[in-house]
């Protein structure tokens, strides 16, 4: 997709705007929450577990060369073939050259986020391969033209009302009724003859599985089944930050990522998948490739975003956004929204083009509070700051209003001075009204909201006055 | 977080109580009254308090924005001018958050700072924390009739964990019923310099709280964190509602001679 962060403000605006964007946000961000908190609430050793999982996964980061070369060498062992890619390019070069050697036409495709990062949509269409999306919110986008606005729900900005209009124009048979259970089937009858006649099927992986070489998906719809199992070839497209070490482990994940991610206790399908079809297999594709892409994934485990390698992408974080909540992923500008695409996508782009999204945040907290990895997603967004500063990337009206403040704050005898000058000036505004409507310098403040205006005098003086209660 | 013994909180010298207030630069500036609440209720609790005349500013806009040099003078600025005292009391829980949580960042390679920062954050607490965790403090005689409503400011809650504290202090007050907020403990859109840098979605966050509050049928938001405070005093009186806003000690003082946030004089 087209990454469009550094007009980040821009599409804030025009989010904010919409009225039934509005409403789709809320009704989707509030059913999850509150689902989430009735499954976490019904899972009392969640902080237990949150905290293994942490460790699952630190441990994994820090042996990383380790683990992929045992996940490696066990996936070739099962029949699988092994790509590396260093690069969203070099990555979807080799899905390309793959779908070539296998002669084919058509490619099926189950949504993850690896795949949306490296641009494999694009990349697909200028190889004149057709490409259908088969998970029913990915197939709602698809027909919109639409990037994907959530990383769980990518389709969260429409409202149901919304995707009735579209399936009515754009499916070959319009649906027989406008309610969701018609929406749904009318989707399944546009799909279902694509899954018999693919060529190859694309998938992600949830999780990597180093001691066995498996590859672990979990999906509700029962399409990655019949994405990854009738193609001649299956193409696994995976981050090199989704290993762990034993099944075991994977399983302390899987207890987590379904619960955050959608407040169910689990998905309707968790998948193994193991090497291609073997003789004594019914079905199953006869090539497996699997496909390891780092995308800048080594820089960050070499510098301060580490912790973010532990994201096991469940949204719990955007959920639970209040900026995400007002805007909605699309103003990010990139495929990550929210408090993890905050950080991911100046990982994995540029600071300097996305210099808003670390900022657009008000540090509140409650992202890490529902992370069930612990990521330290405030402090990262602030480390990012801190990078943008030393390296001079802040706005110069930042720079210098924030040089003012500091020049005057280390001197407190000409910080008291300043204080006292600017209460003067606040309460001949605002002291009969107790309220400041509009001051110089302040529209950002007062285009939406009073100032409340100053009472006689700062607390220094007063004290000083001799004051006391 | 220290966890002093409950009532009776002695000096380190076996008399009452030094402590230093922080007064914030908000509550200097824009609503002392907040400040002579403090010192109020801190004696009445018992401690002998003294307000430092060299203290200026937390660091926290110089912190959240990246600039670690400012932040850091600052943050030994406050070392300098209160680690004398027995504790240090705040009347904000996000400047108390920025000096216990995140003051100690700022001395990576800096290990005699380092200690000097964490004895003092370990005895800097948030004014209602202080005054149920340390002091086990009630207030008593305060009448102040009327239904209200509680935010949790965020720093305060997640950094600070203070939650229970402001409810049992407002218990005490006669004639002052607490009903319940929807999203109490979710941002009210302030961020500091977040609603500068981004008006219209800070606006977005806060025109929802402020539907919230109007919904929770209460006549007067309290909260422990000024900023907080006046993002949604004064989106509550753009909207010209007629729910007041005050600081929680100001009602846990009894000082309703001040007009609420955004009310006229």
């Amino acid at each position: 997709m087209e990454q469009t962060s550094h007009r980040f403000k821009e599409n804030a605006e025009r989010a904010l705007a919409s009225s039934t964007l509005r409403v789709a946000l809320d009704r989707t961000t509030t059913l999850l929450r509150t689902r989430r908190a009735a499954v976490v609430a019904a899972f009392p050793e969640f902080a237990e577990v949150r905290g293994t999982a942490a460790r699952i996964k630190d441990h994994t980061i820090a042996h990383l060369d380790h683990y992929l070369e045992m996940f490696e060498r066990n996936a070739i062992a099962s029949g699988a073939k092994v790509h590396w890619a260093r690069t969203p390019d070099e990555a979807t070069d080799i899905i390309v050259r793959i779908c070539r050697q296998a002669g084919a036409r058509t490619a099926t495709r189950v949504k993850s986020m690896l795949g949306e990062e490296i641009g494999i949509g694009e990349a697909l269409a200028a190889a004149g391969i057709e490409r259908v999306e088969t998970d029913l919110a990915e197939h709602i986008i698809q027909l919109a033209g639409d990037p994907p606005s959530h990383i769980v729900m990518p389709a969260m900005h429409k409202t149901h009302e919304e995707v009735a209009e579209l399936f009515s124009r754009k499916h070959r048979r319009a649906p027989d009724a406008l309610d969701v259970a018609s929406l749904v089937e009318s989707a399944r009858r546009e799909l279902r003859e694509k899954f018999l006649s693919a060529d190859v099927g694309i998938s992600g992986a949830n999780f990597l599985i180093a001691d066995t070489g498996s590859v672990v998906t979990v999906t509700n719809e029962g399409n990655g089944e019949l994405t990854t199992t009738p193609p001649r070839v299956h193409i696994v497209n995976a981050g090199i930050e989704k290993l762990v070490p034993t099944v075991e482990h994977a399983t302390v994940l899987l207890r987590l990522l379904s619960r955050s991610a959608i407040g169910t206790e689990f998905t309707q399908y968790t998948t193994f998948y193991n090497g291609p079809r073997r003789e004594s297999d019914r079905d199953g594709p006869r090539e497996m490739h699997i496909v390891l892409v780092d995308n800048r994934r080594t820089d960050m485990l070499a510098g301060f975003l580490r912790p973010m390698l532990r994201c096991i992408r469940c949204g719990a974080c955007m959920n639970h956004c209040p900026v995400y909540g007002a805007v909605g992923g699309h103003a990010y500008g990139a495929v990550y929204p929210g408090p993890m695409g905050a950080i991911l996508t100046p990982a994995m782009s540029n600071l300097a083009v996305a210099g808003d999204l670390p900022n657009a945040c008000t540090l509140n907290g409650r992202c890490r509070e529902v992370c069930p990895v612990d990521i330290p997603l405030p402090d990262l967004m602030r480390r990012l700051r801190e990078e943008q500063w030393s390296r001079g990337l802040t706005p110069r009206v930042v720079r210098s209003g924030l040089g003012l403040w500091g020049t005057l704050a280390r001197r407190p005898g000409l910080y008291r001075l300043a204080t006292r000058l600017a209460v003067f000036s606040l309460r001949l505004v605002g002291w009969r009204a107790g309220r400041i409507g509009a001051f110089p310098l302040a529209g950002g403040w007062t285009r939406h909201r009073d100032l409340p205006s100053p009472q006689r005098g700062t607390f220094m003086d007063q004290y000083r006055a001799g004051r006391r209660r | 977080m220290g966890e002093e013994g409950k009532g009776g909180a002695v000096g380190r010298h076996g008399s009452a109580p030094r402590v230093g207030l922080f007064v914030t630069c908000l509550v200097d500036a824009i609503r002392p009254s907040i400040g002579f609440a403090s010192l109020k209720l801190l004696e009445d609790a018992g401690c002998i308090v003294e307000v430092p005349a060299r203290q200026t500013c937390c660091g926290q806009p110089g912190f959240n924005s990246g600039d670690n040099a400012i932040a850091r003078d600052l943050v030994v600025g406050w070392i300098e001018a209160f680690e004398g005292y027995d504790y240090v009391v705040v009347p904000s829980g996000s400047c108390a958050g920025m000096l216990k949580c995140h003051g100690g960042d700022l001395f990576a390679g800096e290990p005699d700072w380092a200690a000097r920062h964490s004895a003092l954050a370990d005895r800097t607490y948030e004014i209602m924390s202080f005054l149920v965790r340390v002091m086990d403090y009630r207030p008593s005689g305060v009448a102040w009739p009327g239904r209200a409503t509680y935010h949790d400011s965020c720093s305060g809650l997640r950094e600070l964990a203070i939650h229970d504290e402001p409810r049992a202090l407002l218990a005490a007050v006669d004639g002052l019923e607490l009903v319940p907020l929807e999203g109490n403990d979710v941002c009210c859109g302030f961020g500091g310099t977040f609603c500068v840098k981004y008006p219209s979605i800070s606006n977005a966050i806060v025109a929802e709280k402020a539907r919230q509050v109007g919904a929770s049928g209460a006549g007067l938001l309290l909260g422990g964190d000024l900023g907080c405070l006046m993002n949604m005093a004064g989106k509550l009186s753009r909207e010209a509602s007629p729910v007041e806003v005050r600081h929680a000690v100001e009602v846990l003082a009894g000082m309703d001679d001040e007009p609420a946030l955004c009310r006229s004089e």
